[in-house]
C-alpha cells in the first residue's frame, strides 16, 4: 500500500472540509475572485460533490476594476460548469465614485471589496463563505483557522478563534454569526501551481506571459486594461513581456516581466523564484500589520 | 543512529522539476519549545535554509532584525515566523501557526506552537496532526520539567517519532560530552513515552549548523543533519497493521432518485467493490457496489481518500454513520472513559453536560465522573473535582445515543473527540477516547491512583502504541469484552455460510480467544524500535 502523495492529502483534506460545510450550514456560498486560487476551489468543489451539481452558488464581489481578461473568463466558466453566480457590486460606492486611481488603494478596496462583501453576505443571508486564502500568504495568516467564525457584523475576533484539533471542526454558531471557510489553508502557491497543471484547471490567460501594455508607477508595472488608467505627466506606455502571479482590481495589481508563456515556464519561474507573490499587491504594503487589520474589520 | 538509519527510505531519483510537485509526500511536525530555547530561530532557519523566504520577506527581516530582533546586526530569523501583532510586541506566540516549505523530496507543514505550561491546549491542537514532534532543548540549560511535560503532550496525542534538537551547541562549545549527558537524561525522562524513534541531533540554529549542511564545528558528530533526516524519515509504518476499513459517513450524497452516495474520508483500511460492510451503530449488513470519485469509479480506496460510496441496496444510512468491514469488532457505545484536555476559560462543570463531536457525530454527553487529573509535570494522576484550563483529566461522559467510538491508540477517527458548550458554543475540550464503554470500578485504590498514569511499558509496538494506558489488568479485561461483539457477529457470519452452528461457535470462540495471541505474535516479529542509542554514532 502506498502513500498518498503530498497533493493527494492536500486535496482529500480540502474535500473534507467542503463537505463537512455543506453538511452543516444551512446557506454556504462560495466566494469566486476569478484567481486561480479560485480556480482550484472550484475544481476541489466540483469533486468533493461529484456526481451532485455544486450545493451551493458562487459569489463574486465586482469592483468594477476587474481586468476585463477575468470577467470573460469568470462568464465562459460558469456557462461551461453550469454554476449560479450571483455577482454584486456596491452601487453606494460606485454612486460614491469610489475607484482605485484617485480614491486610492486603501479607500477604495474597503468600499468595493470589503463593504461590497458584507452587502452581499448580508442580503442572501450566507450563513458560511468559502474563500481561496492560504496560510503561506502573508504572516499574519499563519494563525487563520479553517472555520474563522464573524460576528453578526462580520468581524474576526483573533480572541475568540476557536481551536482545530484533528479535523474536528466546530461547526455550531449563533443566529447572525457566520463562518469564513478556508477549504485550502494548508496549501501554498507552490502547491496551487502544482496542482493546476496536474489537473489541468483552466486559469486566466492573465497569468501567462504576453505582450502586454504596461506603465510604470510607484515601482509596480500597471497594466492600462482600459481608458480609466490615464497616464500621469512623464508616464508612458510601454510595450512589455509581462505576467501576473496575483490578480485583482487592474489599477492595484503589479504585472512581472516574464518570458513563461505556459504552465511549465512558470512553475519553474515560481521554483527560481526570490519573490513573493503579494509583493505585486498594492493593498498589503499600507502599513506593518494593514492585512491583520483589514481582517479585522471583515475584509476576507 | 542504527535504529533511525535503518528506516531511511533508500534514495529516490530526483524528479524533474515540474513534476515535484506530484511526487513528493508530506510530512507534518510540531515543533516544541519556549521562545528561549530557540525555537522560532530554528524554525526561521528552515524556511530560511530551504529558500522559502522569498528576497521581499528577507528586506522586510532586515529591517524588522533592526527594529524588533534581539540581534541588532544579524538577521533575527525568529521574526520570519511571528505572527500577529500584539504578539510581535510581546515577544511570544502564543497560538498554533502553520508553517510551509518543501524540498525536492517532501513538502512539510510545521505547526508552530508555544512551550509556556498556559499554552498547553495549543501545543496539544498542533501536536493532534502531527506525524512527527521537534522537541527542543537549550544545551545550557539541558532537560528541564517542560521538556518532559512537552513530550508527555507530544506523547499523548500518539506522535510517534521524536528529533530531540539540542540548540545552542556554540554556547556549550560544541561540547560533545554535555550533548551525550543530554542525550542519555532525556532518554530517562522519556522512556515510558512510547516513542517509536527518538534522534538526537545537535544543533547552532542561529548559525544553521547541521540544520541543512553538516557542521564542521561538530565534527564529533556522525548523525543524521536535521533536513535530511525530516526528508527521509518513513512514519507511516503502521499503516498496513489496521487493515479494518472504517468510514465515517459525512455528507449523504443524493442529487437525484437515481444515486445516493455517502461521501466521506476513509479513516483506516481500504475498501473495494464487493465489499461486505456494517452499518455502525444500527448494525444493518451492506455490500459496497461502487466506489466513486470524480476522477471516475475506483477499483480499491484506501486510508486517508475522500471518495463517496454506494452500496448495491438501499439502507438507511446518514451522517454520523460509521460504514465498517463487516465482522469488524467496533461497535456503537453510550459511554466511553475518555482523556480530556480542557481548553476553555471556563472549567469543566461538575456533571456538566456538552455536545460532543467524534468522528461526523454529534450527541449529547454528560460527564458521569471525572476519576481524576493528571500532573502534566510528571505525568501523573492527582485527585480532582473540576478541570481548568489545560487541565487534563480522565473521565466518564455517557451519550444519550449510540456513538461508534473506538480507543485512540486504535483509531484517530473514532477515537478523538471535542466537546462543544452548548450556550457558548466554544470548543472547550479535546478528547480521546481510552475505552469504547465506561470501564467498570476496579478497587477505587488501584484504579484510582494508577488509571492513566505512566506504566514503563513493554517494549512492544502494540504496547507502544498506548502511551499513558491504564492497568493492563483493566486493559486485558476491556479488550476480552471488546472482542464479544466481533465473535457474535463472526458466529451469525459462520452459521450462514457453514448452515453448522458447532462449527459457527467453534470458529467465533476460536476468534475471541486467539486474536490477542496472533496479535503478540505479530508485536514479537516487529521488536521495538526505542532502541536508540544516542549520540553514538
Amino acid at each position: 500500500m502506498t502513500t498518498l502523495t503530498h497533493l493527494q492529502r492536500l486535496e482529500a483534506e480540502s474535500i473534507h472540509i467542503f463537505r463537512e460545510v455543506a453538511a452543516t450550514a444551512d446557506n454556504p456560498v462560495m466566494l469566486y475572485s476569478i484567481g486561480k486560487d479560485s480556480s482550484v476551489l472550484l475544481h476541489l468543489a466540483i469533486k468533493a460533490f461529484y456526481p451532485a451539481p455544486l450545493p451551493f452558488p458562487l459569489l463574486h464581489v465586482d469592483t468594477t476594476w476587474k481586468f476585463r481578461d477575468m470577467i470573460e473568463f469568470r462568464d465562459r466558466r460558469v456557462a461551461e460548469l453550469g454554476c449560479r453566480l450571483i455577482v454584486h457590486i456596491n452601487e453606494d460606492g460606485l454612486k460614491a465614485g469610489v475607484n482605485p486611481i484617485t480614491s486610492g488603494s486603501r479607500l477604495h478596496t474597503d468600499v468595493m471589496k470589503t463593504q461590497g462583501l458584507k452587502q452581499a453576505l448580508d442580503r442572501h443571508k450566507f450563513d458560511a463563505a468559502f474563500g481561496g486564502a492560504r496560510r503561506d500568504e502573508e504572516k499574519s495568516r499563519a494563525k487563520e483557522r479553517v472555520f474563522s467564525l464573524r460576528s453578526a457584523e462580520h468581524r474576526w475576533d483573533p480572541k475568540n478563534q476557536r481551536p482545530e484539533p484533528w479535523n474536528l471542526y466546530n461547526t455550531r454558531k449563533r443566529p447572525g454569526e457566520s463562518f469564513r471557510v478556508f477549504p485550502i489553508s494548508n496549501w501554498t502557491e507552490n502547491d496551487v501551481w502544482d496542482y493546476i497543471a496536474l489537473e489541468n484547471i483552466p486559469v486566466v490567460p492573465l497569468y501567462f506571459a504576453a505582450p502586454r501594455d504596461v506603465i510604470a508607477r510607484d515601482g509596480a508595472l500597471i497594466m492600462r486594461d482600459d481608458h480609466r488608467l490615464v497616464p500621469r505627466p512623464g508616464e508612458v506606455v510601454e510595450r512589455r513581456m509581462v505576467r501576473f502571479r496575483t490578480l485583482g482590481c487592474y489599477p492595484l495589481t503589479g504585472a512581472v516581466e516574464s518570458d513563461a508563456t505556459t504552465l511549465a515556464d512558470i512553475i519553474a519561474e515560481m521554483r527560481a523564484s526570490r519573490s513573493s507573490e503579494r509583493e505585486g499587491r498594492i493593498i498589503d504594503h499600507d502599513g506593518a500589520g494593514s492585512m491583520e487589520q483589514k481582517k479585522q474589520e471583515g475584509y476576507f | 543512529m542504527s535504529a533511525a538509519l535503518a528506516l531511511d527510505f533508500p534514495p529516490r531519483p530526483a524528479p524533474a522539476i515540474d513534476s515535484r510537485g506530484a511526487e513528493a509526500t508530506l510530512l507534518r511536525l510540531l515543533t516544541c519549545g519556549s521562545v528561549d530555547d530557540g525555537k522560532s530561530t530554528l524554525i526561521g532557519r528552515l524556511l530560511f535554509d530551504s529558500h522559502a523566504v522569498p528576497d521581499d520577506q528577507l528586506a522586510a527581516l532586515g529591517r524588522d532584525s533592526k527594529k524588533f530582533g534581539t540581534r541588532k546586526d544579524h538577521l533575527d530569523f525568529a521574526l520570519l515566523v511571528d505572527g500577529l501583532a500584539a504578539e510581535r510586541e510581546q515577544g511570544i506566540t502564543i497560538d498554533v501557526a502553520y508553517r510551509y516549505f518543501s524540498t525536492r523530496r517532501r513538502s512539510f507543514i510545521v505547526a508552530d506552537t508555544p512551550g509556556h505550561e498556559q499554552y498547553t491546549r495549543n501545543m496539544a491542537t498542533g501536536a493532534s496532526t502531527a506525524d512527527l514532534a521537534i522537541i527542543l532543548i537549550d544545551a545550557t540549560k539541558g532537560v528541564l520539567p517542560q521538556t518532559r511535560r512537552h513530550s508527555g503532550i507530544v506523547s499523548m496525542l500518539g506522535v510517534r517519532h521524536v528529533v530531540l534538537a539540542v540548540n545552542k551547541m556554540d554556547l556549550v562549545r560544541f561540547d560533545q560530552a554535555i550533548y551525550r549527558r543530554i542525550c542519555d537524561d532525556y532518554r530517562d525522562a522519556v522512556s515510558s513515552l512510547g516513542f517509536t524513534v527518538v534522534t538526537p541531533i545537535p544543533l547552532c540554529a542561529r548559525d544553521g549548523d547541521n540544520i541543512a549542511t553538516r557542521s564542521d564545528r561538530m565534527s564529533w558528530y556522525g548523525g543524521p543533519i536535521l533536513l535530511d533526516h525530516l526528508e527521509t524519515v518513513q512514519v507511516e509504518a503502521a499503516l498496513d497493521s489496521r487493515p479494518v476499513f472504517q468510514f465515517p459517513v459525512q455528507w449523504v450524497n443524493r442529487p437525484n432518485a437515481d444515486f445516493r452516495g455517502y461521501a466521506g474520508t476513509i479513516a483506516s483500511g481500504s475498501v473495494a467493490p464487493g465489499d461486505a460492510v456494517t452499518i455502525l451503530p444500527g448494525g444493518q449488513a451492506g455490500v459496497v457496489s461502487r466506489v466513486v470519485t470524480a476522477d471516475g469509479d475506483l477499483d480499491l480506496a484506501r486510508e486517508g481518500q475522500a471518495v463517496t460510496l454506494t452500496l448495491a441496496a438501499e439502507r438507511d444510512v446518514s451522517r454520523g454513520d460509521v460504514i465498517v468491514t463487516a465482522g469488524a469488532s467496533l461497535s456503537a457505545t453510550h459511554g466511553v472513559t475518555a482523556r480530556l484536555l480542557w481548553m476553555a476559560e471556563q472549567p469543566m462543570a461538575e456533571a456538566g453536560s456538552y455536545l460532543i463531536k467524534l468522528g461526523t457525530a454529534v450527541a449529547n454527553a454528560s460527564v458521569a465522573r471525572l476519576r481524576h487529573a493528571i500532573d502534566i509535570h510528571g505525568f501523573m494522576p492527582k485527585p480532582a473535582s473540576s478541570l481548568a484550563m489545560n487541565d487534563i483529566g480522565v473521565a466518564d461522559l455517557r451519550f444519550d445515543r449510540a456513538l461508534v467510538a473506538a480507543a485512540y491508540r486504535d483509531s484517530r477517527a473514532l477515537g478523538a473527540f471535542i466537546l462543544i458548550d452548548r450556550m457558548t458554543n466554544q470548543t472547550v475540550a479535546m478528547g480521546m477516547v481510552e475505552s469504547a464503554a465506561i470501564q467498570p470500578d476496579l478497587n477505587e485504590t488501584a484504579a484510582g491512583i494508577t488509571s492513566g498514569a505512566v506504566i514503563p511499558l513493554p517494549r512492544a509496538p502494540r504496547e507502544a502504541a498506548g502511551i499513558l494506558s491504564g492497568l493492563p489488568r483493566r486493559r486485558a479485561r476491556a479488550a476480552w469484552v471488546h472482542r464479544l461483539p466481533g465473535a457474535a457477529v463472526l458466529f451469525v457470519l459462520a452459521g450462514l455460510v457453514t448452515r453448522d452452528p458447532i462449527l459457527a461457535g467453534v470458529v467465533a470462540v476460536a476468534d475471541a480467544l486467539l486474536r490477542p495471541a496472533a496479535v503478540r505474535a505479530a508485536a514479537a516479529v516487529w521488536p521495538d524500535m526505542f532502541g536508540d542509542s544516542p549520540g553514538t554514532a
